[in-house]
């Protein structure tokens, strides 16, 4: 990107509209921002609870970003029984999956690593799952999840069902051979789904420019045949509509499709990481494009929200991530034994004989 | 779609004897007509019918979306099985050869394997395919895989040895809730000393059960695949010349292991010696051994002893290929060592 500060990015199209709400009711535009806001606050709980010492692992942050995971999601289907469609977020789409039906205070318990969380304290921070609400969480190796969604939406086209799935990756995971591998099963396939490539310029310390040639990844789409359009991530509305226009062609039975979204990570990979790599003027020129800030003066702009209803929300949100983390805490962490239960479905894995009450080597 | 059966898959039905390859396609095909969740996925499957048949006017009979051939991508087709494992089918997927397994490795042992732990609940699927040498095939058309995923918990591992074994043991991996590798020795395919009528009704063998081949009383042979054959030539070859009477086990599922079967057969001759196709060092033999020694050293009157390929490629010519194998002179020698210490 020969201008990374994202000020003027020739590759971002925009559309004419004809409705500057993109048909979205008052009620929804205002559930835009919600979302958006829960985010942010449960991200900024989370690098409270860090410093208290209540987190295991990292933290990792989506400033800037929010748009993304929120637009998105917003133009599918989310149901609770199990038809609706199926999205796989990343730890920069937090925003996603809550629009998906995932509970705040389970957020905070898989980071904290609760034995109450979603996986009993097996996996780590956006890293679950609930199908019926339709979202799958991720591995750590994320090229993966292309090819998990390849087979998840091949299934939606073999047996007939009216459903789509998104899968968000970075432009690091579009270097791997599982991308790869994945995205072409899916175009050969017609497999209906949409792939979310989240362009923050960053795959942890190395710019994108040392991960590809491209200047942009939807460069890549036509290299298996499929179509892609870069939008500006910043921009939750322009997400939604490219999204809405993506999920509408796939839903047809176009086959598979790229939305690329392009912004910028403000943050570090994660609060470990100083980020002292980043020219600081980019992140002050990106500071300025900041996707809450930009929505909300949008929103006051155009009268979908008055300034109490926006503050009403904002208070909401971040009352809702204290009080979901305040519970979390108190939950118990699992207990010791329960690291060897459900390896598989059928059988017991031995505990070892060392830890028993009366060692005994033929107990292995 | 034609919906009448193949004359060459209706062999049992009709009483006739049958190659493990054969029992391996009867299987798939009774399966797919039990359950409309299962279907296939891999190179070649379809129009060709697989590189070996395996899957020969399936096509035909159930239509491309249960017979998908696959771009060559391992990894991305076994990654679309386990995305649509989680939506309630049940894939089967070939790899050709399963040398060529290593693609998806990743999604085998990072995503499949951990799915049920994760919380993302079971990955109903078999990833089956040929394995093993003496077909001159060279480094990348012989391997055995085995040891490569014998160390990720989560999956099982099937690796049968007669034809009424492979298909009892695949009937039980596809109807099993857990993710299955099942290999299947391609020298065993049609191998005409392994035609034999099955029984012509829906029987499975339980995953995770030893079979005693024979029984004996001097020494145990803990083995399986194609080496299980070599091991009974070596019995006979031990009871006409020695005396030397010799136990068989034959493991067919690798993961889990039967450990009771080992250690009970072991009680009783008190001297084991394992033999693998696969290479030595990381072979199973080392994780039988330890076993034994965990629960039945006192019963030992012997080293564990092993007869395994040598730790090297596998070569292409056949003078290689023979001396790389373990041979049932092999077996024999190390039998003789065994029986006489």
């Amino acid at each position: 990107m020969a201008d990374r500060t994202g000020a003027a990015d020739p590759l971002c199209r925009t559309y004419a509209v004809s409705d500057s709400t993109y048909g979205l009711s008052r009620a929804e535009l205002q559930d835009v921002y919600r979302a958006l806001c829960v985010t942010r606050a449960a991200e900024e709980r989370l690098e409270l609870l860090q410093k208290q010492g209540h987190v295991s692992g990292g933290v990792y942050r989506c400033l800037g970003q929010e748009a993304g995971a929120v637009g998105a999601a917003f133009a599918l289907r989310r149901r609770t029984d199990g038809t609706g469609d199926m999205l796989c977020h990343t730890i920069r789409g937090a925003g996603a999956l809550f629009l998906f039906g995932g509970e705040l205070i389970d957020y905070f318990r898989q980071y904290m690593a609760k034995g109450t969380s979603p996986t009993r304290g097996r996996e780590a921070n956006v890293h679950w799952f609930d199908f019926d609400k339709g979202f799958v969480g991720p591995v750590s190796p994320l090229g993966t999840m292309i090819e998990i969604m390849a087979g998840m939406t091949l299934s939606f086209r073999l047996r007939g069902e009216d459903r789509i799935g998104m899968v968000f990756y970075g432009d690091g995971a579009s270097s791997t051979g599982a991308w790869h591998e994945g995205l072409n099963f899916a175009a050969v396939q017609r497999c209906p789904m949409i792939l979310m490539v989240e362009n923050n310029q960053w795959a942890f310390s190395t710019p994108t420019h040392k991960n590809t040639r491209v200047s942009s990844f939807t460069e890549k789409g036509p290299g298996y045949g499929i179509g892609a359009e870069s939008v500006d991530g910043t921009d939750v509305l322009a997400v939604f509509d490219a999204v809405r226009r993506a999920a509408t062609r796939v839903r047809a039975g176009e086959g598979t499709r790229m939305v690329e979204l392009r912004y910028f990570r403000r943050k570090g990979h994660a609060q470990h990481d100083p980020q002292d790599y980043v020219d600081p003027d980019l992140i002050r020129a990106w500071e300025k494009k900041d996707p809450l800030d930009l929505y909300r003066a949008r929103m006051l702009e155009n009268g979908w929200a008055s300034e109490e209803e926006l503050v009403a929300i904002e208070r909401e949100t971040f009352d809702e991530c204290r009080e979901a983390a305040e519970a979390a805490i108190t939950e118990p962490y699992p207990d010791g034994p329960d690291a060897v239960t459900d390896v598989y479905t059928d059988q017991t894995t031995p505990h070892p004989w060392t830890r028993a009450d009366r060692p005994d080597p033929t107990l292995a | 779609m034609s919906r009448e059966i193949p004359e060459h898959l209706l062999k049992t039905k009709r009483g006739e004897p049958v190659t493990m390859l054969e029992a391996i396609s009867e299987a798939l095909f009774e399966e797919m007509i039990r359950d409309e969740s299962v279907f296939l996925m891999g190179e070649d499957i379809g129009i060709y019918g697989g590189a070996f048949k395996v899957t020969r006017d399936f096509l035909e009979h159930f239509g491309e979306n249960r017979v998908i051939d696959t771009p060559i991508a391992e990894g991305g087709f076994t990654g679309a099985a386990a995305g649509a494992a989680h939506m309630g089918l049940r894939p089967v997927v070939e790899i050709q050869f399963m040398d060529f397994i290593s693609p998806a490795y990743d999604v085998i042992t990072n995503y499949i394997a951990t799915s049920n732990y994760r919380g993302a609940g079971p990955q109903p699927l078999v990833i089956r395919g040929p394995v093993g040498g003496g077909n001159r095939g060279g480094p990348f058309h012989s391997q055995n895989v085995e040891m490569a995923f014998f160390h990720t918990p989560g999956l099982k591992i099937v690796y049968p040895s007669t034809a009424r074994d492979a298909k009892g043991l695949l009937k039980a991996s596809i109807r099993d809730d857990n993710p299955v590798i099942f290999e299947e020795h391609k020298g065993l395919y049609r191998a005409p000393a392994l035609r034999e009528v099955l029984p012509d009704d829906d029987y499975i063998v339980p995953l995770g059960e030893a079979r005693t081949v024979q029984e004996g009383s001097d020494l145990t042979i803990v083995t399986y695949g194609a080496m299980v054959h070599k091991s009974v030539e070596a019995a006979q070859i031990l009871e006409s010349e020695d005396g030397v009477s010799v136990e068989i086990i034959d493991l067919r599922t690798l993961l889990p292991l039967d450990e009771n079967s080992i250690i009970e057969s072991v009680k009783k001759t008190n001297k084991l010696l394992v033999v693998h196709e696969d290479t030595r060092t990381g072979g199973i033999a080392g994780e039988i051994a330890i076993r034994v020694s965990e629960k039945a050293f006192e019963w030992l009157d012997g080293p564990i002893l092993r007869v395994t390929a040598i730790d090297s490629p596998v070569p292409y010519s056949g003078s290689l290929e023979d001396y790389f194998l373990p041979q049932t002179d092999d077996v024999v020698k190390a039998a003789r060592y065994l029986a006489a210490y």
